[in-house]
């Protein structure tokens, strides 16, 4: 049977592309914010683009929390967050203020320090991986990935941290914690390597 | 190492691909549907789309055609033309589009970066600017497709762009547009050391090191279209020549 994948509806991101990746990669997705549409998907992708704080809000105003944490933390449904999306799993975000984030993962959001270098890092970059981890299988160590970005997950603990980008410094460029999965770069935009990311995150 | 970008550049209009010189005499390039599918192919960077029909005021983007385009698409995509106000926005985003470029909407309606930028991200508002070289190596930013002369300074209006909340500069010379004989550097120049957020050279490419001394002038990235239609260089071959510069590219797959 195909993988039924949620994308969440909290008028963040670009769903577009993500469905039409997903649905590339063998996929049934579906982009809702419906609790019961939620409840049956197999997968659940946390989408995003933009500020933190708005990625907070709209998760609190369309009353999603309480769903997807049931969903994910107490039935450990496998989760991707993608660019804000892997962000709001820290514990909080430092843009314009301290925002209080999903605390999934332990950790804060800070600015790249660009030193000499221009922000947004945008663009593609390559990435290293630790060994044996599932979501990069089948993908060579330093391929390139799609990055857009100002901010990064500082994580507080080190094994949460499955790979990193160097730009200007070290930053984690995926993440996970059990079945909860985090990417910094956007997979659906990141051509052969990306798709098969998301295949493997599917198949789990 | 962050890679530099080669971006083709699509001008579409009426149903076609077009391409034209210095922003005027525009030829039919076909199917714009087939050629997106040729450059996600080959693995370009990224795409810019920019619809260049005249359009009566209130006629929105042809939403359909750019979801057709989109789905074709698993590289980053930017969208421009006739990105008039939020909610035209929002229905690029929810078509396919990753980024939108904002070019006369952003100078006639002064509030427009700041409110895309809020609800989406800096990072997926590009700013488009058209530079056309007046006397005392001066810049004017020129509106409308190349029809409306602002008065506005080019170096001026980049960094009030970038303090509106711009992302990325999407950096058009008119004289060099189309014309094949490089890029104007000056231009280049004068905008990337003005601004900290990353600066796409457009008009101008006719050959690799062309876009090799774009690259030196202190774009992050360039974008261009005569270049990939008319001679045998592909997106690829530029990429090889950035890199025997020095310059960090994306490896063929």
């Amino acid at each position: 049977m195909k993988p039924r994948v949620a994308i969440v509806d909290y008028e963040m991101g670009n769903v577009f592309s993500l469905k039409n990746a997903l649905e590339y990669c063998g996929a049934l997705a579906l982009v809702t914010r419906k609790p019961d549409e939620l409840r049956r998907a197999t997968h659940l992708v946390l989408p995003g683009d933009g500020a933190f704080r708005t990625g907070m809000e709209n998760l609190k105003r369309f009353g999603l929390i309480p769903i997807l944490e049931e969903e994910v933390l107490k039935k450990k449904r496998p989760f991707l967050g993608i660019c804000i999306g892997m962000q709001l799993l820290a514990q909080e975000g430092t843009e314009d203020g301290i925002w209080e984030g999903l605390g999934w993962v332990k950790g804060k959001i800070v600015k790249l320090k660009g030193h000499s270098l221009r922000l947004p890092h945008v663009g593609w970059d390559d990435i290293t991986y630790k060994e044996n981890c599932y979501l990069f299988s089948g993908i060579p160590q330093q391929a390139d990935f799609y990055f857009i970005h100002s901010f990064c997950f500082v994580c507080k603990e080190r094994q949460d941290v499955i790979a990193s980008c160097r730009y200007g410094q070290n930053f984690a460029a995926a993440i996970e914690k059990q079945n909860i999965f985090g990417t910094q770069f956007h997979p659906e935009k990141s051509q052969t390597y990306g798709l098969k990311l998301l295949k493997n995150f599917i198949s789990c | 190492m962050l890679k530099t970008r080669v971006i083709p550049v699509l001008l579409y209009q009426q149903g076609r691909l077009v391409k034209s010189i210095r922003f005027k005499e525009h030829r039919n390039l076909g199917n714009p549907i087939q050629t997106v599918r040729i450059y996600n192919a080959r693995n370009v960077d990224e795409l810019v789309i920019l619809d260049i029909t005249k359009t009566p005021a209130g006629k929105e983007p042809e939403y359909k055609m750019i979801k057709e385009m989109a789905r074709e698409c698993f590289m980053p995509l930017a969208v421009g033309g006739g990105v008039r106000s939020l909610s035209i926005a929002r229905k690029l985003f929810l078509s396919g589009a990753d980024k939108i470029c904002l070019n006369s909407a952003a100078i006639e309606n002064s509030g427009l970066i700041g409110k895309i930028s809020r609800m989406f991200g800096s990072q997926s508002v590009i700013v488009s600017i058209d530079a056309k070289k007046r006397n005392n190596h001066r810049y004017e930013v020129i509106t409308r497709c190349g029809t409306l002369p602002t008065g506005l300074d080019s170096v001026e209006w980049a960094k009030e762009a970038e303090r509106r909340g711009a992302g990325e500069i999407f950096l058009t010379s008119i004289d060099c547009e189309g014309a094949m004989q490089g890029f104007d550097l000056e231009l280049i120049r004068n905008i990337s050391t003005a601004v900290t957020i990353p600066v796409i050279a457009h008009g101008g490419a006719g050959t690799p090191l062309d876009c090799v001394e774009a690259i030196g002038a202190g774009a992050s990235a360039i974008a261009a279209a005569s270049i990939f239609h008319y001679t045998h260089a592909t997106p690829q071959v530029v990429k090889q020549e950035l890199k025997a510069a020095g310059y960090p590219t994306r490896n063929k797959l």
